[in-house]
């Protein structure tokens, strides 16, 4: 019987993810801001309340700091609670939970405890929502040793790793970036786990590797394909989850093309990508013929202005740039 | 009431438990101070002396089932909450046998089979955990209460404020119980409270609050329970007021210049919740020297067993980073 395949926006994909696993499963459950009704602020939950009602899609107050506590607490309890934080920039205000409490109870307690919650956020540059509605916090998260990091950029990724967040039994931070809602994929109805810590080659290649993350892989798609109209070839990979770290694919993608970029949209500097670069020059310095480049957001606060915004963000140009100084035809 | 009768009858006899529990407590942080001081106990502790009340009567008025959360105080209601004095002390020393296998210490005890889902050494970080233990049960219909334990100081504490406006909100069965020892480290009360009386904090939430004599351990059962049904009959949440009295300094070392030596001295001649009770019960000296002595060798016993401990080995280091 040939499989029915739908075409997904990452939205619906998230979405999916969610839904399918609240089917299942009557400890899973979501809550934040404006998710009931009106769908959350990028309608990522529309239509859940109906299904689910407003026990299991529960509309919460302005309160991060405590509607993490509580996903912590159920989760303690066994429950998997999903936590949608409305845009990442209000992760700083759930921090204190996530690293004091969710990233620590279980080593804290000598392993008597599991927390199985994932918050989900979203966010992201490139449509003037200026410095508190669109900075790139990941990097902030993976250096918290207890928490799981995942950032997908295709649906398809969306789905499966949302999936697999939600059954994780750690506390999973699960970021989503505003651009890619609208990206579309064909999917099979039944939805395949992508397990977490597993890399994906977005483009296989053999003269340069790009680590790119988030709306820098379809970004780092569009340099490599320009990058071969120059006679480069350009693999991509994309990590998909940052914490824990495929170190293995990137070493290995570096040791067959012995060049290396690292792209985010978050601050270049003190950011993901320093550590990426530090692994390569760690444990594959033998096999690199150039030095590591990275390519990131400027380091200020996100401005307003859509000139001082693209002269912020890094794009395709930018990746585009830095495969070509790393063959050295700059 | 005679002695006999204390140990018989049933609701006295529950009462000569507490002051058992009390004096278990109460040795056991003594012990703490001196140990701590011989520098076998690392890091920093606080004790509860003068606090035994709250923690044994609120922990007697919980069902089997029910959980609670602590703070950086701790050690008296993992005690209470039924913890041994070893696997405790124990913790305190750092060893594989302490409830949290030596990797929390005296501000992360967790002895989750108990109920005790940890304390947090962050002030008030716990309250939202206790808020969600209370948001599962509610959402899997079980009859079971969550009750946090607190200080003073953390009704400052955003979290607190979110907390109580979230479960009141959702009528979550979860307790919030304030220990006003009316103090905050050094800060009094009427530095970091713009108001005295601390049940208001609740009435701005349209909360149920109680309020009770923290010093008087029957009181605090009483009042625990009825906290308790009211939470545990989906009415919604409780904010109950212990008044009680830090007869120790902060931390063991902390010196206290900040506080009145006199009115200190009295506080503690006046406001001891263990001679209370033991006035209470009319016993005789001979019987309270009897149960100080069981006190004192439950807590010897801890000790011995603490010191003969294994420390973990660093092979272990990384086990419970991740599940
Ligand atoms: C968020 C936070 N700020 C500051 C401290 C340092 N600190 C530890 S205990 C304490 C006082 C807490 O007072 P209270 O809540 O009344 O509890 P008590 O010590 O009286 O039991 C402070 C300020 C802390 N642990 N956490
Ligand atoms: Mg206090």
């Amino acid at each position: 019987m040939p499989e029915t395949k739908t075409r997904f926006s990452y939205r619906e994909a998230v979405r999916d993810a969610m839904s399918q696993a609240m089917r299942r499963d009557s400890d899973v459950f979501v809550m934040g801001q404006d998710i009931a009704e009106h769908g959350g602020s990028q309608k990522v939950t529309l239509g859940m309340l109906e299904e689910f009602g407003p026990d299991r899609v529960r509309n919460a107050p302005i309160s991060e700091m405590a509607l993490t506590g509580a996903g912590i607490g159920a989760a303690m309890l066994g429950m998997r609670p999903i936590v949608e934080i409305m845009y990442e920039d209000f992760l700083t205000l759930a921090m204190e939970q996530l690293v004091n409490h969710a990233a620590k109870e279980r080593y804290m307690s000598g392993g008597q405890l599991k927390v199985p919650l994932t918050v989900r956020t979203q966010g992201g540059a490139g449509w003037s929502s200026a410095a508190q509605h669109g900075q790139q916090t990941e990097g902030w998260f993976v250096g918290v040793p207890g928490l799981k990091v995942v950032y997908p950029s295709t649906p398809r990724d969306a789905r499966g790793l949302l999936w697999s967040s939600i059954y994780d039994d750690n506390c999973v931070v699960f970021f989503e970036h505003v651009q890619l809602y609208n990206q579309r994929e064909e999917l099979p109805e039944e939805l395949e786990p992508i397990p977490l810590g597993k890399a994906r080659i977005a483009r296989a290649g053999e003269d340069v590797t790009v680590v790119a993350t988030g709306p820098l892989v379809p970004e780092a798609l569009a340099a490599a394909e320009q990058a071969e109209q120059d006679g480069i070839s350009v693999e991509v990979v994309d990590p998909r989850t940052l914490q824990p770290l495929d170190e293995e694919a990137i070493l290995e993608s570096v040791r067959k093309t012995s060049r290396c970029v690292v792209a985010h949209e978050a601050v270049r500097r003190m950011g993901f990508g320093a550590e990426v670069a530090a692994l390569v020059q760690e444990k594959a310095f033998d096999w690199l013929d150039a030095p590591v480049e990275r390519v990131g957001a400027c380091f200020s606060p996100l401005p307003f202005a859509p000139s001082l915004e693209r002269a912020c963000i890094p794009r395709r140009e930018q990746v585009y740039a830095a495969i070509k100084r790393t063959v050295g035809s700059e | 009431m005679t002695e006999l009768d204390f140990m018989t009858s049933p609701q006295s006899g529950e009462l000569g438990r507490f002051l058992q529990q009390m004096l278990l407590i109460r040795y056991f942080e003594q012990q703490v101070e001196e140990r701590y001081r011989d520098a076998e106990i690392p890091g920093f502790v606080h004790v509860a002396i003068g606090q035994e009340a709250v923690a044994v009567g609120a922990c007697a008025a919980l069902a089997p089932g029910d959980v609670i959360t602590s703070t950086h105080r701790s050690h008296a209601h993992a005690l209470a909450k039924g913890t041994p004095a070893r696997a405790v002390m124990a913790e305190l020393y750092g060893k594989v046998e302490g409830c949290s296998r030596g990797r929390g210490g005296s501000m992360h005890l967790y002895d989750v089979e108990r109920g005790n889902l940890g304390s947090s050494a962050v002030v008030g970080g716990a309250l939202g955990i206790a808020t969600g233990a209370a948001l599962s049960f509610s959402l899997r219909s079980e009859p079971r209460v969550a009750l946090a334990f607190f200080g003073d100081g953390a009704t400052a504490s955003g979290l607190f404020h979110e907390s109580m406006n979230l479960a009141q909100l959702w009528k979550l069965p979860v307790v919030f119980l304030c220990e006003n020892n009316r103090w905050a480290e050094s800060t009094p009360l009427a530095q970091h409270s713009p108001i005295t009386d601390l049940t208001q904090r609740a009435q701005a939430f349209g909360m149920t609050a109680l309020e009770v004599d923290g010093q008087d351990v029957e009181a605090v059962y009483r009042a625990t329970a009825e906290a308790l049904a009211h939470a545990r009959s989906a009415a919604g949440p409780v904010f109950l007021l212990a008044e009680t009295y830090r007869l120790a300094p902060h931390n063991v070392g902390d010196q206290q210049e900040y506080r009145d030596k006199e009115e200190y001295e009295l506080t503690r001649a006046t406001q001891d919740p263990i001679a209370k009770l033991r006035e209470r019960l009319a016993l005789s000296d001979e019987r309270f020297d009897e149960l100080e002595r069981e006190a004192e060798a439950a807590v010897a016993d801890a000790v011995d067993f603490a010191r003969h401990g294994t420390d973990p080995d660093p092979q272990t280091l990384l086990e419970d980073v991740y599940a």
